[in-house]
């Protein structure tokens, strides 16, 4: 056996409360190729290239042979995973027809509409707490408040969210390195997921309502339609990514929150505070910390290191956030950080579809709680995280408090 | 509320549209138009638009900024004398001058500030008026700067400067006051050509536009849906102004003296795309045509003569020949000007008439003339947006550091348009290139990048409705790559070879007698301006 390599203890489950110190290790070299032909990029400036280089690909059928075995578990499912894992042209075609339901420039004002109605489900969520003196951060608020938002705007009934949230976590489980058993279970789930998107989206043609369904099967734009595989995989990623990762946004930002007692009470007392702070919540404790599975269509010369053709890379965003030769004092939390050009949303084409709805609800949930919860502290800390180290954050947030004030 | 988004750094993220609809528009995939003054009750939504830019480009006025940090008063390199009483003296109060001033105070100086500028606003910006402007979303009078932090400044506005006194160092002003300096940032940029036979020019209905009352008058004259418009130019203003005319449904005609739109920026490869679009838009596009005279009655503008022999009747007239720049007050300063601009050093010091290097006298914008390290240090001008900001920053930073604290200005070139829903950008200098050739994407849907060569390298790129690409052909450009670049990308073109890529044949502006040298000895020799040893 080899000694495991750096990358490895990252992957390690036992260092997911507190990767930073790994993280700086890493960045000693900005490229270093693993034992298993991965190429792993860490440092800002390098991670920002690599996601404007055109030879950077996110289809994995540009990956050698080789590495067949490594492709992301996405082949087994049969392509569910909409625009996310091609390239341009294919890519800018897929992601503009999903675009045309969800913003501008046809749609400008849909997530905007939406504000009333998500500081209505925050306020909810938090009344529901003053019945007791313990929550989890994370089954309270964080998870429900981002499925509700986008079964509201895809068209979900939000009643099948126990149905749905039992296929999701066999595919998220298998963002790391799966198993062949977790790979079939992952498949099998995908594959149930996208018959039950079939079904909703035969429901919403012959009933169209507001939502994004209805538009998908409904409106022609320029580029025509999504259809079958792509309709599915583009459904199947808007519901998984459309929440998946804004739990661990509001987790860690509460997380965070209770370990800087001074930056909550700013939260308390300052109008337009919860801007600026989640926007360095989301550098200093991202919700995605690896984008994994991206190759390269040619060799690229990066950080003194060539990344070859063909080979798997892993873009270290996390770790690129917290590279201090290009970020003043990135290890400190500093809410008025000016020009904060963090990685966590990635950069370029790939830029996250569902970022203006993850800062928003990160804005309304974490101020929301912080005006409302009286004395509120961590039962656990670190708490226990989920699995992946892929998307980071704890699985559970036990907090205790003495009251809750009214809205 | 102020706003401006440095449009140079936008990567149409859309993040702003998203967050504040109201503020922020989208225009196809990925150019953005915005309100630069938009109301207060929208004051949270545009600054979360503001946080959440991921290229940092949209700015508010000060609002959207953490308490102001103490002043930096430790490390202080130079003349302290300088930096703590010293005189600093900016003519030129646009866009330049302001970001001038913001990082003077950036970096501590604590003298006093003079800000002189010939029109009687605030510094504003120019992009919109010839789009958000014409398009009816956003008034002239709305599109004064942000201030990103206390300038502190004393202004002198609606005075223009006349005159530059370097024995004395002092700037003479048209109402006849002196104001003395230490230091002086020459930053007056550029006017608009107007229309070359004066009386002509005089027609009620011919316009230029560079000014804010240039773009309200034409904007009143376009509301009142004239029969026909002729834009004068194509290249990037009168091509922005004809769309303007086909999103308000105004016929418009377009001479160009060239072979296509654009061709002088881009080359007639990428141009004749452009010239394409035009016309699939319903834009009469006269190429290798010029306009003869301007006729008018009763004062009024009627019609137009085209070298092609036609005749067409017109009400407006934009004239769209590029610009002049403000020079003249300069002629008997000593310094070396002429009808290219200032000339000067790579950390923007002005070189006087002998090609010598001053101490106290700066340049930045549209004026500046500097020489190009990347591009054989000839000099060049680059009247762009980005470029103002970037030069203004070095200058005022080498305005008060010491030799050896100075930075050059090393900034590959960037410049961006949007026209007929299309977001052009360009980085590095493509008129220096000798061919061109698509890189990724394709002609047919404008979405596709093309890169530029000069005998093997790169020397510059544009993307059509594909930003987000622009980084890594400006590392590229940095690196002197090789050209056409060996690489296989995503989404590779149909046709990647590279072709002439047709830029007219560069007229430099220096080819007229500029000086007459007098004296023998090494010590006596002194250069002159012609134009004041030859005055008529």
């Amino acid at each position: 056996m080899t000694e495991p390599s750096l990358y490895d203890e990252i992957l390690d489950y036992a260092n997911r409360a507190n990767p930073w110190p790994l993280y700086e290790k890493l960045r000693s070299q900005p490229v270093w190729q693993e034992a298993d032909g991965t190429f792993v990029v860490s440092t800002y400036r390098e991670v920002l290239a690599l996601q404007h280089d055109p030879r950077l690909s996110s289809d994995p059928s540009n990956l050698l042979p080789e590495f067949a075995a490594m492709r992301p578990p996405a082949e087994a499912g049969g392509g569910a995973t909409g625009f996310i894992r091609t390239d341009p042209p294919r890519h800018d075609v897929l992601r503009r027809i999903a675009m045309r339901q969800f913003g501008p420039p046809h749609r400008p004002d849909y997530v905007d509409s939406f504000v009333p109605a998500m500081q209505g489900i925050v306020g909810k969520l938090v009344d529901k707490l003053a019945d007791k003196q313990e929550a989890d951060v994370v089954d309270d608020v964080a998870y429900p408040l981002p499925v509700a938002v986008i079964c509201r705007m895809l068209g979900v009934p939000p009643e099948d969210e126990p149905t749905f949230s039992a296929w999701v976590e066999p595919i998220v489980n298998s963002l790391g390195n799966p198993t062949p058993e977790q790979l079939k279970e992952r498949g099998d789930a995908v594959q149930a997921m996208a018959n039950y998107m079939f079904e909703l989206a035969q429901r919403r043609r012959a009933e169209p309502g507001d939502d994004m369904i209805s538009g998908y099967v409904q409106d022609d734009g320029p580029d025509g339609r999504l259809e079958g595989a792509d309709l599915f995989g583009t459904l199947v990623l808007l519901l998984i990514a459309g929440h998946e990762t804004t739990v661990n946004l509001i987790t860690n930002g509460w997380l965070t929150l209770q370990r800087h007692p001074d930056v909550l009470q700013r939260l308390r007392t300052e109008p337009d505070f919860s801007i600026r702070l989640v926007e360095e919540l989301l550098r200093y404790e991202p919700p995605v910390h690896i984008l994994p599975f991206r190759t390269a269509t040619d060799d690229i010369e990066l950080g003194g290191a060539t990344i070859r053709k063909g080979h798997p890379i892993s873009v270290m965003l996390a770790s690129g956030n917290h590279d201090s030769t290009c970020i003043p004092h990135a290890d400190r939390f500093d809410p008025d950080r000016r020009d904060n050009v963090h990685l966590s949303f990635a950069s370029g084409v790939h830029y996250c579809f569902g970022a203006p709805l993850a800062r928003l609800e990160a804005q309304l949930a974490l101020t929301e709680l912080a005006r409302r919860l009286d004395n509120p502290r961590l039962l656990a800390d670190p708490p226990p995280y989920r699995p992946s180290p892929v998307l980071r954050g704890p699985v559970h947030l036990p907090i205790a408090y003495d009251g809750v004030s009214p809205a | 509320m102020r706003v401006v988004v440095d449009l140079t750094k936008c990567e149409g993220y859309a993040q702003c549209a998203f967050l504040a609809p109201e503020a922020f528009r989208m225009v196809g995939d990925e150019a953005l138009m915005f309100d630069p003054s938009p109301p207060d009750e929208l004051r949270e939504k545009v600054l979360r638009a503001a946080a959440a830019c991921p290229v940092q480009a949209l700015q508010v006025d000060m609002a959207d900024l953490p308490p102001q940090p103490q002043a930096e008063t430790t490390a202080v390199h130079g003349d302290d004398r300088l930096r703590h009483d010293g005189r600093v003296v900016i003519v030129g109060a646009s866009l330049a001058g302001l970001k001038a001033a913001e990082q003077l105070r950036a970096e501590g100086f604590a003298g006093s500030l003079t800000m002189i500028g010939d029109e009687p606003e605030e510094p504003y910006d120019r992009p919109p008026l010839s789009k958000q402007v014409q398009t009816g979303w956003v008034h002239s009078a709305d599109t004064t700067l942000p201030r990103r932090r206390e300038i502190d400044a004393e202004w002198k506005l609606g005075v223009a400067a006349t005159g530059l006194d370097l024995d004395r160092n002092v700037v003479t002003l048209a109402d006849g006051q002196e104001v003395g300096f230490d230091r002086l940032l020459i930053s007056t940029g550029v006017r608009a050509r107007p229309w070359p036979i004066p009386e002509e020019a005089a027609l009620d209905g011919v316009f230029t536009i560079r000014t804010r009352a240039d773009a309200s008058g034409l904007r009143e004259r376009l509301m009142n849906k004239p029969s026909r418009v002729l834009v004068i130019g194509s290249g990037f203003t009168g091509s922005e102004m004809a769309s303007v005319c086909v999103e308000l449904g105004i016929p418009v005609t377009v001479a160009e003296a060239g072979p296509a739109p654009l061709s002088g920026a881009l080359g007639g490869v990428i141009g004749r795309i452009a010239g394409g679009i035009m016309r699939e838009h319903g834009v009469d596009l006269r190429t290798n045509t010029m306009v003869t005279s301007l006729q008018g009655e009763d004062g009024r503008l009627r019609r137009a003569l085209l070298s092609d022999g036609t005749t067409i009747d017109v009400d407006v007239a934009v004239v769209a020949l590029g610009g002049i720049r403000n020079v003249e007050w300069l002629e008997n300063s000593n310094l070396a000007v002429g009808v290219w601009g200032v000339a000067c050093d790579a950390g923007c010091r002005a070189f006087d008439a002998n090609g010598l290097v001053t101490d106290d006298v700066f340049v930045a914008g549209d004026v500046a003339r500097q020489p190009q390290p990347m591009f054989g240090y000839q000099f060049l001008a680059m009247e762009h947006w980005g470029n103002a900001v970037s030069q203004a920053e070095v200058a005022a930073h080498n305005m008060i550091s010491s030799e050896s604290d100075r930075w050059p200005h090393l900034e590959v070139s960037a410049f961006w348009s949007l026209q007929f829903g299309n977001n052009i950008k360009s980085v590095g200098v493509p008129t220096f290139a000798d061919q061109v050739a698509i890189t990724q994407g394709s002609v047919h849907t404008r979405q596709f990048v093309a890169a530029y060569g000069y005998k093997g390298r790169m020397v510059g790129a544009v993307s059509w409705n594909q930003g987000k690409w622009l980084d890594f052909y400006e590392d590229l450009i940095e690196q002197a790559a090789p050209f056409p670049p060996p690489y296989e990308m995503t989404n590779p073109p149909e046709d990647r070879t590279p072709v002439p890529a047709e830029f007219p044949e560069r007229t430099y502006p220096g080819r007229e007698a500029t000086v007459v040298v007098t004296g023998h000895d090494p010590s006596e020799r002194r250069a002159t301006l012609v134009r004041n040893a030859r005055r008529r």
